[in-house]
């Protein structure tokens, strides 16, 4: 599984009710159902990844995020997660106040802009980054809202939400002790568990 | 040498069934239907496609739409030009694959193709039932239709699958007979019709209802045929069936001719194409019957008997759907669809929903395209790897065929 799924693996707990938005091809879905019998849906955009999710006996329902979560009750969910999407919504924001009305917790990850290396692309060389966490080009890039550890931190605080856990992926070395202590400047992947107050 | 019209056997296309016989079912259990009528015995005509396995798991149930029929896949006979009007889907190879999936068919109860309805006759009477046969109802549908799947043995259909109408048959069969549906597929269907969707069908019951021969009903005593009224009917039915998009690129504003003539002739091609479609269909489809399926359309809402709300009413379901619309269908829009998928999330039902991109509106359904064959086959490929399903092998084929003679 990919480094940032198999973090949000361990904070799933057994049984589960889940939203997995922009849910991909499926696999963490199914991961979580075989082994932690969790329940719950998938949301995906892309047709190759639905498709994937049918295949598997996934639950999965075409939506755009930018829609909202308006087909779901507020506290219908245990937890919502959103791996690799937050920065390709047009309103970040709006979307984790969505989360947060459908579930009481939830776990976000995101491709950290702060990361040295895409510090060392736009700042030293003057380029926009491109990465394993950023691999588009500036012209085609369907990330609209890259923001940094740092921001999201400050957007939760904002919001009065409580971090209840952050976590990087970094390549290979996920949860390296450099990136444990100065998570912005590097890690690669920022991952949150957040929570109402 | 076949001549043009015919198509030699040889020469047809992959992924066929190949030419199919029908059977007839009678039954002599007395149906108590909805309208509060009780019909005492009828029959169902059905066609079957693959092969029913050992313990019987691999059954798939079609439900026709509104003017569909048992005739769901392959050829009549050698010289049969046209397919069955699923044939996209079923056969070898095909999202029903006949490869491991046994597939069943029939002619809705009220149906005008061989199942008992307005043009059978009434063994109190001795005559034609005609206008009083009695309304049936999508319930009514599926409890004749698992009374078929008794006859045939079946107890769990691996999969109940429709389109449309037949969308809503299926629905049906998850909130009746939850126990005996493994899975299920509902495309381009709504949990219940619109006021404009009831407004169409009105419209093209008028036209029958007021067409001077259609005589109340009695129009076979009359020797006659309302035609103008069934003509009418099905071209108002056909243009919700097509998006604006597909009309506009298949006809555009093409004139027959080029000059224009300035009268009620038929000037532009589309007008020749609704009236040419109207004319087929009125000689072929039986006018009651048309009023009786329009009906069952419109009276179809399972949400009423739970205060509107049918996450209540899907709450006995208990097999994984699968639901699939099509961007320019403007019969059943997408957002209909949606009002399904919707009420199954809030049920706690397993469920998946794909929105396809297609220019051919509501008639989507019936036709083949990349994404909608491969999610459709996603899902029935999963189903058969759930229930275990092997391929059928031909040897088998001959053994269940003698089986099922067995059956009662």
């Amino acid at each position: 599984m990919r480094a940032d799924l198999e973090l949000i693996y361990d904070w799933v707990p057994e049984g589960a009710h889940v939203l997995d938005l922009a849910c991909g091809d499926g696999e963490l879905l199914e991961t979580l159902a075989k082994n932690k019998g969790v329940t719950g849906y998938g949301l995906e955009i892309d047709h190759d990844g639905i498709n994937a999710c049918v295949a598997r006996g996934v639950s999965v329902i075409e939506h755009n995020l930018d829609d909202g979560l308006s087909s779901f009750c507020d506290n219908s969910y245990d937890q919502v997660i959103m791996t690799q999407a937050l920065q390709a919504l047009r309103r970040p924001d709006k979307m984790l106040d969505e989360m947060l009305r459908v579930a009481e917790e939830g776990i976000i990850t995101f491709p950290n802009f702060a990361y040295w290396r895409h510090r060392v692309h736009l700042g030293l060389r003057g380029y926009m980054p491109v990465s394993k966490s950023l691999p588009h080009a500036w012209y085609d890039t369907p990330n609209i809202h890259l923001s940094t550890f740092n921001d999201f931190e400050h957007l939760c605080r904002e919001k009065g939400l409580m971090i209840v856990d952050r976590a990087v992926g970094v390549g290979d070395h996920q949860g390296h002790w450099k990136s444990r202590l100065w998570p912005n400047l590097f890690g690669e992947i920022a991952i949150f568990r957040v929570r109402r107050r | 040498m076949p001549d043009s019209d015919t198509l030699a056997f040889a020469d047809r296309p992959a992924g066929s069934v190949g030419v199919v016989t029908p059977h007839l079912a009678r039954f002599d259990t007395p149906l108590a239907l909805a309208c509060g009528k009780v019909l005492p015995a009828y029959e169902l005509i059905y066609e079957t496609y693959g092969t029913l396995n050992a313990d019987r798991s691999n059954a798939v149930l079609i439900c026709h739409a509104l003017s569909g029929h048992h005739h769901a896949a392959g050829y009549h006979s050698e010289e049969d030009r046209k397919p069955g009007w699923w044939d996209a889907h079923i056969g070898p190879g095909k999202a029903i694959d006949t490869n491991r999936f046994f597939v069943v068919s029939l002619n809705n109860l009220g149906g005008c193709h061989g199942s008992t309805g307005p043009v059978s006759h009434n063994p109190d009477t001795g005559r034609q039932w005609g206008p009083e046969f009695p309304m049936v109802t999508v319930s009514d549908w599926v409890a004749s239709q698992a009374r078929l799947a008794d006859h045939l043995g079946i107890e769990r259909w691996a999969a109940a699958v429709g389109g449309s109408l037949g969308g809503m048959q299926v629905m049906q069969w998850t909130m009746t007979y939850p126990e005996r549906v493994a899975n299920a597929v509902v495309i381009a269907a709504t949990p219940r019709l619109s006021a404009q969707n009831i407004a169409f069908n009105e419209v093209a019951r008028q036209a029958i209802r007021s067409d001077p021969e259609f005589f109340d009903g009695w129009y076979a005593e009359h020797d006659t045929v309302p035609k103008r009224g069934l003509k009418l009917a099905r071209m108002v039915g056909h243009i919700t069936y097509l998006s604006e998009d597909a009309m506009g690129s298949k006809f555009g504003r093409d004139l027959r001719s080029d000059d224009l003539n300035f009268g009620f002739d038929v000037e532009f091609q589309v007008e020749s194409y609704l009236r040419y479609q109207g004319d087929t269909f009125s000689t072929a489809f039986d006018a009651n019957t048309y009023l009786l399926m329009t009906k069952a359309l419109d009276y179809f809402d399972p949400s009423a008997t739970q205060g509107g709300d049918l996450a209540k009413a899907l709450a006995p379901a208990q097999c994984p759907f699968l639901i699939v619309s099509f961007t320019t269908d403007w019969r059943f829009p997408p957002s209909r669809s949606r009002e399904l998928v919707d009420a199954l999330i809030r049920a706690g039902k397993a469920v998946s929903y794909a929105n396809i991109d297609s220019p051919h509106g509501h008639d989507a359904f019936l036709l083949s395209e990349p994404r909608y064959d491969a999610i459709f086959s996603a899902f029935m490929n999963r189903a058969s790897r759930e229930l275990n399903l092997a391929e059928t092998s031909g040897d088998e084929a001959g053994k269940d065929k003698a089986s099922l003679e067995e059956t009662p």
